[in-house]
This record gives structure tokens, C-alpha cells and sequence, in this order.
């Protein structure tokens, strides 16, 4: 059962995944710890901070992660190989209609319409993990640190576009120093 | 076969050596693909990449599939989706035993306190980017808004919506291509 609910989840977001990395990130974060709770919040922020600090694309890291943690090695395997399936069948049946001109614009101008969208689901991903396990001393009277970490993180990021390993690695010295 | 190993290896080598997401892999693909190995020529290539962009799914695993299959047919694009994806899975499989045997480690712990609301502006940053890249106007801004509301308030499934999205989006693709065909007839 569990075999074939990772295969589902990771096949739709195979299809569905578009417009990069962080994309596939939030309908990963929605299906794993929203929908079935395969992971807690805490854990995916974590497994999010290591697939960036690792080799390879995040959404294959994570998928192997999630498949490991639910069925094991098999599931691991099997979690990576759903995601990238569409993919293969991709490459056989639409990349060749894709290949003409005319086609090739419809589906830029397509995505050109569907950026704005995808802009507010990885919003969305954002805001769903703004909760008090990610940030346990907000509140009233408390030290509000995870808070200053997570703006001067935003501003270091969208407007200087530092190296988000270093944001994380810097954030992690942090952590250790003040809690 | 040969051609189908040095495929396998060279993505591989990408696959293990490159952080930083798709974008950061490309260059190192370009430069095996095109400058070395010249399976490809320099032109082909970037029409290649413009497509495969605005397809969906893993873009590394995407760019890879194509290459292997235009270099040795199936052989090849197995060889590569392989070679892109092996090292990942070995680093986090071996990364996720060693992780969860130390996460409740307070040193870990502590650390991980640190860097969580940092994921989380790492996640919301590029969505803004994103939103200015796609030239969001006041009129048009009713689109993320309504997604945001959607997905974050309503707790309707991001699939559901992505796909009433698609369908907006195609609709509005082929008037654009209409409407310049339109023009190019008149003119």
C-alpha cells in the first residue's frame, strides 16, 4: 500500500512539477507532511536545509528521503524512480512535438501564464511552514530568535542573493550559539 | 555500449560534483556535452534546453534524459537519468542513516533550531523573485494571491490547483499565438 501511494504521489508531482526546484518543493511539502504526514514539519525543514547543502537536484534528494524513511531502501528507490518516470515518457512522446517552433512558443507563453501561479504555491509552501515547531520561541516575551533569523535570512537572500548554503551554514552557528 | 558508459560517467560526475540546483548544473553539462565530448552541437543544444525548460519534472533529470537519448537512443538516456540521479540517492541515503541517528543529539538539535527559519526564508525568497521575474502587474496579481489563498487558507491540494492553472495558462497561450498570427497575417 504504502509502495504504491509513494509511487501516486511521486508520479503526480513528476507531472505536475513545473517551473523548477522550488516547485516541485512545495507539492512535495503539501503531499508528504500536509497530506499523508510522513514527515514532520521540523524534519522536511531539515531534509530541505541537507538537500541543498548535498550534490544533486533537491526534489530527487528529497524523494529519495521520503521513500527511505516510509519503506526503506526499496522505497527509496522506488520514490526517485516515480518522480522521474513522466520524464522518461517525456522524452519519447512530447519533446518531439515539443521540438517545432509553434509548439515550442505555445508552451513558453503557457508557462509565462502559469509563473505567477507557481509563484503563490512556493508562497504558500513558505507560509505553511511558518509555525511554531520551525519557530518555537515566537511570542510574547520570548527571545524571537528564530524570527531574526528568518528575516535577515529573506533579506540576505532576495536582496543581496547570498549563497543559500551559506545562509544555512551561518543560521546553524547561530542556532548553536544562542540555544 | 561504450557511448552509453561515457554518458553514465559523465553525468555522473555532474550529478555528484555540482551543487546548487539545475542551473548550476547546466554549465558543467554545456561544457562536457558541447566543448568536449562534442555530442552535440553548441546550437542544438540551447533549443534543446529553451524546451526542456517549460517542460515539467526535475529539470537535471529532464536535460539529461534528452542528451542521452539524442547521443545513443534508450540506451543513453538511461545511462544518463542514471548517471544524474545515483549520486544523489547514495549521499542521502547515506546522509538520512546518519541523520536520524543523531538528530535528537542536543548539539544537532540546536543547530537544526537555527537553520529552520532559514529554510523558510529560503522558500519564500524565491517566490518573490519569481514574482517579479513574471512581471506581476496589480492586475495580475490577483493570480498568486488567489493561490496563496487557496493552498495555504483553503487547504486545497496545490495538484488541483496547478492544473486549473495549466488550463488558464494554455487558453491564454493560444490566444497570444492568435493574436500574433493575426498580426503577421495583416502585416
Amino acid at each position: 500500500m504504502i509502495y504504491l501511494q509513494l509511487l501516486w504521489v511521486f508520479v503526480k508531482i513528476g507531472v505536475l512539477g513545473f517551473g523548477g526546484g522550488y516547485a516541485m518543493l512545495s507539492l512535495i511539502q503539501h503531499e508528504v507532511v500536509e497530506h499523508y504526514a510522513w514527515m514532520t514539519t521540523t524534519e522536511f525543514a531539515d531534509m530541505v536545509a541537507i538537500s541543498q547543502m548535498t550534490p544533486g537536484p533537491i526534489s530527487i534528494n528529497l524523494a529519495t528521503y521520503v521513500g527511505y524513511t516510509t519503506a526503506g531502501f526499496g522505497g527509496s528507490l522506488l520514490a526517485s524512480f516515480a518522480l522521474c518516470l513522466p520524464s522518461i515518457i517525456m522524452v519519447y512522446f512530447i519533446l518531439k512535438l515539443f521540438m517545432s517552433k509553434k509548439n515550442n512558443t505555445l508552451m513558453s507563453n503557457m508557462l509565462k501564464g502559469l509563473k505567477p501561479a507557481i509563484a503563490g504555491l512556493i508562497f504558500a509552501a513558505g507560509l505553511s511552514m511558518m509555525n511554531l515547531q520551525n519557530f518555537p520561541d515566537f511570542g510574547n516575551g520570548q527571545s524571537n530568535i528564530s524570527v531574526i533569523i528568518c528575516v535577515v535570512g529573506f533579506v540576505a537572500s532576495y536582496f543581496f542573493k547570498a549563497n543559500p548554503i551559506l545562509l544555512i551554514v551561518l543560521s546553524g552557528a547561530v542556532g548553536l550559539l544562542v540555544y | 555500449m561504450k557511448k552509453s558508459f561515457q554518458l553514465f560517467w559523465s553525468f555522473f560526475k555532474i550529478g555528484a560534483f555540482t551543487l546548487g540546483g539545475g542551473y548550476a548544473m547546466l554549465s558543467m553539462v554545456e561544457k562536457v556535452v558541447v566543448d568536449q565530448k562534442k555530442w552535440i552541437p553548441n546550437e542544438e543544444f540551447w533549443d534543446m534546453i529553451a524546451v526542456v525548460q517549460s517542460l515539467p519534472g526535475v529539470f537535471a533529470v529532464n536535460t539529461a534524459l534528452y542528451v542521452g537519448h539524442r547521443v545513443a537512443g534508450t540506451k543513453g538516456a538511461f545511462a544518463t537519468m542514471l548517471g544524474a540521479i545515483i549520486p544523489s540517492i547514495v549521499i542521502i541515503l547515506l546522509l538520512a542513516t546518519v541523520f536520524r541517528e543523531y538528530r535528537e543529539q542536543p548539539v544537532v538539535e540546536r543547530i537544526f533550531k537555527g537553520i529552520r527559519p532559514c529554510v523558510v526564508a529560503l522558500i519564500l525568497a524565491p517566490s518573490l523573485r519569481m514574482i517579479k521575474s513574471a512581471k506581476v502587474t496589480w492586475k495580475t496579481a490577483i493570480i498568486p494571491i488567489v493561490t496563496v489563498f487557496l493552498i495555504w487558507w483553503l487547504k486545497i491540494s496545490p495538484a488541483y490547483v496547478i492544473l486549473a492553472a495549466i488550463v488558464g495558462s494554455l487558453v491564454y497561450a493560444i490566444l497570444i499565438n492568435k493574436k500574433t498570427k493575426n498580426k503577421e497575417a495583416k502585416s
